[in-house]
């Protein structure tokens, strides 16, 4: 599902230069459940905003749902993001001035549907994250939990193949960790989604199929 | 998507009370300032009653005689007997009329002081000008030659006068202890429109000028009537001609200089220009740039507040392009938003000049002065507003849609 092949990343500035990542080859399997772990800095979030074609590579290829990311127009990686990949972000990335129901939609208004269908959409989504009851709320009106489910509704409302989650428990305290993660095994489970996610947790890094773990910008398991 | 876009514009503007509020504020208020001045303007500037003839006549109201060896200056209107001699003379207008300028007298009833501005006309004033007559009619050359003291009162002066009588024809009215005879009733003419407001009209023969003055500035003015706006030239041409042979009195002056204008360069050329330039095109420059200025300003303060708001909303732009919005979807996205105020500012505007010009037209501030919307003005201005939106839309959009989806991520 996902290959990635002699990835390097390094971040200039006029002073310094940082090796982010450092050739990694990695490739992932459809339906694979994979988590990353390693200390901060360490460049996980690199390498997860790259398979999430948002930050390119320095040097390296990627294929994607067999597709070649590389040389991609601006609109097509757009396009391609919003077909194949839903991000979770560890901080949410809720708009707070748009109530849930259309913060979930958000992912809908760039294909083709009518507002009708997009409800129907998140409102299934929604119910998916156990929350149909909130739909009317703001994102400030909820706990952080809640706040993730959300997010989570968003990621999956337009049925990528791939979710892309990024320590999506790391400001949670550990029952409302463990409800976000059950409900993306679940995901996984059930509809079969390839799911990588990073994470701070060995006990949430256990539930998954496989674990890589990165040190400097280097694989090392 | 276009709902999803109103949603979001107005929820990012209740989120902002105090920005939104200055900036429909300002856009609103410049709009209706602007309505409001060009409906005073209109009122000022266009044919009106009784002067309903503007395009095909010139007026004289300026002389002006200058001697530097003397430093002698003398600006005014010019006199009766001037305009008597020699514009009266004239071949290429088909009549002119000769009229004072308004000057105020007083009277009494049940111990009420009515001030009653007197205005000295010839007859021809009569013809020239389009005074609807609500009863009686004009008095004549015969009547002037005869220094009757007959007068045209206004409807104002007749109903503060003489109460609700229905006819007044043949009654007297007495102002400074002198007794007129009321020859008609005409209906009233608002006081800016100056050329012909007036409460009395009375027989230029009844004056208080010395019949034997023959000096050049007066209290008069005149009405230069044209067969059609094409005679207007010749007309001038043919004034400038008689200023030019004019008799100088060198003891005193050396240059007379005096104009037949159309009305508003009339006025222009007494304030803002001199001899050679009415300052009509200046003033209209200058009018422009006012308003350009006024609809510039709310859109300065719009570019402002979208370029601080970038940063702000850097969480939104981020997923929004991780969610697959591309640069060009999120920059549209962020100029219809503009639009969408500018446009609520823009309709804000409309009612409040409604409201404005209603409540003018309903206080009397200034009697029988009526001011409407100038649907032009309005449909230009509110296009400008509609261009400023999107100007002041484009450049925040652009710096918006730039920014890369990892670096606003990690803003949070
Ligand atoms: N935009 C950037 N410019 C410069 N250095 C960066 C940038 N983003 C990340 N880095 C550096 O790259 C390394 C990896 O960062 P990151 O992937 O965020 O680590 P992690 O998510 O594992 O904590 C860090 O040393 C970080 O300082
Ligand atoms: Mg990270």
């Amino acid at each position: 599902m996902i290959h990635l092949q002699n990835i390097e990343k390094v971040y200039r500035t006029d002073t310094v230069e940082t090796q982010a990542l450092s050739s990694i080859n990695l490739n992932v399997a459809k339906g694979e459940f994979l988590s990353i772990m390693g200390p901060s800095g360490c460049g996980k979030s690199t390498l997860l905003n790259i398979m999430g074609l948002l930050d390119e590579p320095t040097r390296g290829s990627i294929r994607i749902a067999d597709s070649t990311a590389d040389k991609l127009s601006d609109k097509q990686l757009a396009h391609f993001r919003n077909r194949t990949i839903g991000f979770i972000f560890q901080s949410y990335h809720l708009i707070n001035d748009l109530r849930v129901l259309d913060n979930v939609e958000l992912p809908l208004l760039y294909r083709k549907s009518t507002a009708k269908e997009r409800k129907q959409l998140a409102l299934e989504a929604l119910e998916k994250v156990g929350l149909s009851n909130r739909t009317k709320h703001f994102p400030t009106q909820l706990s952080g939990g809640q706040k993730q489910r959300v997010a989570i509704a968003r990621a999956i409302v337009g049925q990528p193949e791939i979710i892309l989650a990024d320590e999506p428990t790391g400001n949670l305290d550990s029952a409302m960790g463990s409800d976000v993660m059950d409900i993306l095994i679940r995901l996984n489970k059930d509809e079969g989604t390839t799911i990588v996610m990073v994470t701070h947790d060995e006990n949430m890094a256990r539930k998954t199929h496989r674990l890589v773990r990165l040190f400097d910008g280097s694989q090392v398991q | 998507m276009l709902k999803n876009y109103f949603k979001i514009a107005i929820a990012v503007l209740k989120r902002r009370k105090f920005f939104t509020f200055i900036s429909l504020f300002g856009i609103s208020f410049s709009l209706t300032i602007i309505m409001v001045l060009t409906a005073f303007s209109d009122h000022l500037v266009d044919s009106s009653y009784p002067d309903a003839h503007r395009s095909r006549n010139l007026y004289i109201s300026m002389m002006r005689l200058t001697g530097e060896k003397h430093g002698f200056s003398q600006n005014g209107p010019p006199s009766f007997y001037f305009l008597d001699h020699y514009v009266k003379k004239m071949k290429t207008p088909e009549k002119v009329a000769i009229t004072s300028f308004h000057q105020p007298t007083n009277t009494y009833i049940n111990n009420k002081k009515l001030t009653i501005d007197q205005k000295f006309t010839d007859d021809t004033f009569w013809e020239v000008l389009d005074f609807e007559f609500l009863e009686g009619k004009p008095y004549t050359r015969q009547q002037i030659d005869n220094a009757e003291r007959v007068a045209v009162i206004s409807e104002n002066v007749r109903r503060k006068y003489f109460g609700d009588e229905p006819s007044v024809t043949g009654r007297y009215i007495e102002t400074d202890n002198i007794r007129y005879r009321v020859s008609g009733v005409v209906k009233s003419v608002p006081i800016t429109q100056f050329a012909t407001y007036g409460d009395m009209y009375l027989p230029h023969t009844l004056g208080k000028r010395d019949p034997q003055d023959k000096g050049l500035n007066g209290d008069y003015f005149a009405i230069l009537q044209g067969k059609d706006a094409s005679s207007l030239p010749a007309m001038a041409a043919e004034y400038d001609d008689i200023i030019r042979r004019l008799p100088i009195d060198t003891s005193r002056y050396d240059k007379i200089s005096s104009r037949a204008d159309k009305y508003v360069a009339s006025y222009t050329r007494l304030f803002i220009g001199n001899q050679d330039d009415s300052g009509l095109n200046r003033l209209l420059l200058y009018v422009g740039l006012v308003l350009l200025f006024f609809l510039l300003l709310p859109t300065l303060n719009l570019v402002n507040i979208n370029t601080s708001r970038i940063m702000e909303r850097s969480s939104e732009i981020a997923v929004r392009k991780a969610f697959g919005a591309s640069s060009g979807t999120l920059a549209l996205q962020f100029i219809v938003e503009n639009l969408i105020l500018t446009v609520i500012g823009g309709l804000i505007g409309v009612v409040l000049s409604f409201i404005v010009l209603a409540i003018w037209n309903n206080s009397g501030a200034l009697e029988d002065v009526y001011l409407y919307l100038n649907y032009k003005v309005l449909i230009i201005s509110l296009l400008v507003c509609l261009v400023f939106g999107l100007m002041s839309g484009v450049y925040p959009a652009w710096r918006m849609s730039r920014l890369h989806v990892v670096t606003a991520l990690k803003t949070y």
